[in-house]
């Protein structure tokens, strides 16, 4: 018997299996990895602040009697007709195309029960989501798919979508699986082609061309709509600076963990800045403009409690939007379809090839027996309870914190259990009264 | 033209469903006649700025000046003409009607059409159709560089030079329908000119599913 | 992110009403740049050298200040205060004299040159254009700005014009990409930008090439290679006035000429006022190429 002691097999930090699987599917296909979703890599989040609460100095509020107000006004800046919520929780922008027609139904049903808006996506509006959306804002795109001034019309506020957190500064690619006979028709696009999307707006290019376009809008729909402007999380100061300076109402920022139909997962997980990180410069810009809570600040990317929501709301948000969690709560990536995403080479909660059409819970799909088995009337109840769960706890939290309205929460009332998350959010250390990077970010 | 003119000019015009206006004294003015739904005939006396007759529906939008970027930028119906030069992004992702430039248009004419026709009697700059899905483009003169860059199903006729065509763009065989299409373009648009003397160009349809092998034209 | 106006005069017959016209159209341009407003105009040649100076606390800065000059050189010097700004009228060869002088003091130099004076604020177009009389002027040329901020901050010293060489000055609507690198590159040569906005490199870039020997259009060729990003540039010197857009050429840009003068505005309306525009050439300028006329 061979007496010499052998080290164990060491595996690679730097070529672990996951990058050398990735470099053979390079290899073998020849085209970068393109998936649905947003950042799956460990970022500082919500997760890493903390709440301190009311007992002596701060005085709590009681549960279920003492009210805490949670509606939320959008677009109070130049539209004649803000939106009134009654939640700060909405619904991101999806499209009917990356989503099956009753996937988009769910999320209607489901918003207008919880009293909050819902948003279109990429490929235009349909009959069903305006019909099932009490309140409904309508994204206006670089491909303008389906774009049209009865539609803008009928809209209740308009998103100009200039990037989003999973690819701020580019484009996507929706593979040609999913371009059905109706999708291709609402995009004037050849059936099964691959969808090539434009990373900048076809008609105009900079905050200056920007307010005309604004006005353009405005004059089209009367100023009568809230006109929102989206960004990716790229640089949040300037970016929110410029919008209010086109002329937003609204401002939507979407951090790096906010999804996305399909697009590059070098994309996804290499450009744009944690949802974390980006609020505070956000809401400096306005504040330095004297805008803070005039031009209401939309945040988005990774929520997923009703401590997310308070947290996002401390820091200066007026509100949020989910895209991620209502889908999880419709069924994405449900376990009770473990065997077919075994059969997809995946397991529950992995799935992110949203963009290959073949979607075992039959939400970000286009066919139509996979459709059937999302009955968008359950998917709608279970997306109202979730936005209802989430609204109590942010409630709770409120209360606990001495509030009669979710927006009176603030930076100090929160506490950070890293030195990263204490930079980002510009809160201290747990503990301590240190914020690192004060004077700075 | 002060703000609240225009708001009262456009809001005047859109809730028109017939009858003809006349728009003087603009003076480059941006969103001039933008957003009308009916069968009304305007008149813009002189040149505007930005999207000047914008997302048109039905009018009959005439412009005795040159129009700024974005003139009839996504337009569903009707038709929109300008009798001077036209800025660039003319007729940008346009669904449908008639859009006519009796001079020239600058860059990026036609991108992202939809369905539009679009007719320019003089040149047009670069990149041009980039994107376009479909309807017609039609160019009595040159084209600038990058023609039809990354193009679909819309077709392209231009009877002058084209500087250099984008890319998955090529020229096509004229074949007889396409002589019918154009023939009727040119007599709605009242340009002096055969349909044999054009030459067309479409989408090789090489980029519509990714292969590595073209990964360059990207 | 802005809106840019110039307007070159080939002959003299307009050459009194330079700053009228050039003030309406700065004035067409505000809705693109509402943060701050700036034109340089290019006059009569002085004897000397001109030097167009600012302080934000000009009562106290300029009070005395011609008298001292005179006594620190032994030479005339005189001194034309406009609101917040001052045209020194220097003897040839003081230049670096004066300039350590004022930098003790805390005056900013905005440009000098034999012809071109610059002036800009913060505010809009038609209350900067009239704080600093721009209608009463003359010249042969001169480019106005009104700026939208996107990175850099909102004052004075980054309105535009910017200018980095005697009688040279620059104006951009745009934003480049590779401004860092090139600003590294440059301050290596000894043009060293004077605040973090990116127009300012491109200005030190054409000053460093014209220093080298370069002439107008090279220069400007040259950015077409070293510059990234997105630009308009147009480009005023003693004799001449130019104008290049990046390869992209997104930012909005026309020109007109006539007889008379060559014009340039972000807008079409920019030049409504002008005279004989009915008649102009008017066109929108090639990406990638260089357009530049000198007298």
């Amino acid at each position: 018997m061979d007496q010499t002691p052998h080290t164990l097999p060491r595996q690679s930090w730097t070529f672990s299996n996951e990058i050398n699987s990735e470099i053979r599917r390079a290899a073998a296909t020849g085209i970068y990895d393109i998936r649905g979703g947003g950042a799956k890599r460990r970022v500082p989040h919500f997760d890493d602040l903390l709440f301190l609460g009311a007992s002596i100095s701060r005085y709590p509020l009681e549960g279920y009697r003492e009210k805490c107000d949670t509606s939320v006004v959008l677009g109070t800046r130049f539209a004649k007709k803000p939106i009134e919520l009654k939640i700060p929780i909405t619904i991101a922008g999806m499209s009917f195309g990356a989503l099956s027609a009753h996937a988009k139904e769910a999320l209607g049903r489901g918003a207008t029960m919880a009293g909050t808006s819902t948003t279109t996506g990429d490929g235009g509006m349909t009959n069903e989501e305006r019909g099932h959306s009490e309140k409904l804002v309508y994204q206006y795109l670089p491909s303008r798919y389906g774009m049209n001034p009865d539609d803008l019309r009928r809209a209740d506020a308009i998103e100009i979508v200039v990037g989003q957190g999973a690819k701020p500064g580019g484009g996507g690619m929706l593979l040609g699986q999913k371009i059905t006979e109706r999708v291709a028709k609402m995009r004037n696009l050849p059936m099964g082609i691959d969808q090539r999307s434009a990373c900048r707006h076809p008609d105009w290019t900079g905050p200056d061309d920007l307010e005309i376009k604004i006005l353009e809008l405005r004059e089209i729909t009367g100023w009568e709509k809230p006109i929102y402007i989206k960004i990716g999380g790229a640089r949040p100061y300037y970016d929110t600076a410029l919008a209010v300076k086109a002329g937003a109402d609204v401002v939507v920022l979407d951090g790096m963990q906010g999804g996305t139909a399909a697009t590059q997962d070098v994309f996804i997980e290499h450009v744009g800045q944690p949802t974390l990180a980006c609020i505070r410069p956000a809401v400096k810009a306005l504040q330095d403009l004297g805008m803070h809570r005039k031009v209401q600040l939309v945040v988005s990317g990774g929520i997923r409690t009703g401590a997310d929501v308070a947290k996002a709301l401390a820091l200066g948000a007026d509100a949020v939007a989910i895209g991620t969690a209502a889908l999880v709560a419709l069924g994405d990536n449900d376990p009770r379809w473990e065997d077919e995403y075994q059969k997809l080479g995946t397991t529950a909660g992995a799935y992110d090839d949203w963009h290959e059409g073949r979607d075992p819970a039959g939400i970000t799909t286009q066919d139509p027996e996979l459709m059937t088995r999302l009955n968008p009337v359950d998917a709608g109840r279970r997306l109202r309870n979730y936005l209802a769960v989430m609204t109590l706890e942010c409630q709770t939290i409120a209360r606990a914190c001495g509030k009669s309205h979710v927006h009176n929460l603030e930076p100090e009332d929160l506490c950070a259990l890293t030195v990263e998350a204490a930079a980002m959010a510009g809160v201290p250390l747990a503990g301590t009264s240190w914020i690192p990077g004060q004077g700075g970010y | 033209m002060a703000w609240t003119e225009l708001r009262e000019l456009n809001s005047t015009l859109q809730a028109q469903t017939g009858g003809e206006w006349v728009i003087e004294n603009t003076r480059g003015a941006h969103a001039l006649a933008v957003g009308l739904q009916a069968p009304l005939e305007v008149t813009i006396k002189g040149s505007t700025g930005y999207y000047c007759a914008g997302m048109n529906k039905e009018a009959r939008v005439h412009v005795t000046g040159s129009v700024g970027p974005g003139v009839a930028e996504n337009m569903i119906s009707g038709s929109v003409v300008v009798e001077g030069d036209a800025s660039q992004y003319a007729g940008a992702t346009g669904h449908g009607g008639l859009l006519v430039i009796k001079g020239n248009a600058s860059s990026r004419c036609g991108i992202s059409m939809k369905g539009i026709d679009i007719v320019v009697h003089g040149n047009i700059g670069h990149m041009s159709a980039f994107m376009a899905q479909s309807g017609n483009l039609v160019v009595l003169g040159d084209a600038g560089d990058a023609l039809g860059d990354s193009l679909y199903e819309a077709r392209l006729f231009v009877r002058g030079k084209v500087k250099s065509l984008g890319a998955d763009c090529i020229e096509k065989e004229m074949r007889p329908e396409h002589i019918e299409i154009l023939r009727d373009l040119l007599a709605r648009a009242g340009a002096d000119a055969r349909p044999e003397e054009f030459r067309r160009y479409g989408s090789a349809r090489k980029l519509y599913n990714f292969n590595v092998d073209h990964a360059g034209d990207y | 992110m802005c809106g840019i106006v110039g307007l070159f005069l080939k002959k003299d017959d307009l050459r009194p009403r330079l700053g009228d016209l050039l003030t309406e159209m700065l004035i067409s341009m505000t809705d693109r740049g509402p943060d701050s407003a700036g034109i340089a105009i290019y006059g009569d040649a002085s004897q000397g050298l001109k030097m167009t100076i600012q302080s934000e606390t000009p009562d106290e800065a300029f009070t005395g200040l011609e008298d001292n000059l005179n006594a620190l050189l032994g030479a005339p010097v005189q001194m034309r205060v406009v609101d917040t700004h001052a045209v020194l009228t220097l003897p040839e060869g003081s230049e670096a004299e004066v300039r350590a002088y004022l930098a003790e003091k805390g005056i900013r130099i905005m440009g000098v040159g034999q012809s071109m004076e610059i002036f800009k604020e913060v505010g809009l177009p038609k209350d900067v254009a009239a704080r600093f009389g721009i209608r009463q002027m003359a010249g042969s040329h001169g480019i106005g700005h009104t700026r939208m901020a996107t990175e850099s901050a909102v004052t004075t010293l980054g309105a535009h014009p910017f200018s980095t060489d005697g009688d040279q000055c620059l104006v951009h609507n745009g934003s480049l990409s590779n401004h860092n690198r090139v600003r590294r590159e440059l301050a290596r040569k000894g043009f060293v930008p004077q605040t973090q906005n990116d127009t300012e490199v491109a200005a030190c870039y054409i000053s460093s090439r014209l220093a080298e020997g370069a002439n107008l259009g090279e220069a400007l060729e040259g950015t077409l290679d070293d510059l990234d990003g997105f630009f308009t540039f147009v480009v005023g010197t003693r004799n001449g006035f130019g104008v290049v857009r990046d390869p992209i050429a997104c930012k909005p840009a026309v020109m007109a000429e006539t007889d008379s003068y060559v014009a340039f505005g972000s807008e079409y309306r920019a030049f409504a006022n002008l005279p004989g525009i009915e008649d102009a050439r008017i066109w929108e300028p090639e990406p990638a190429t260089v357009y530049f006329w000198e007298r």
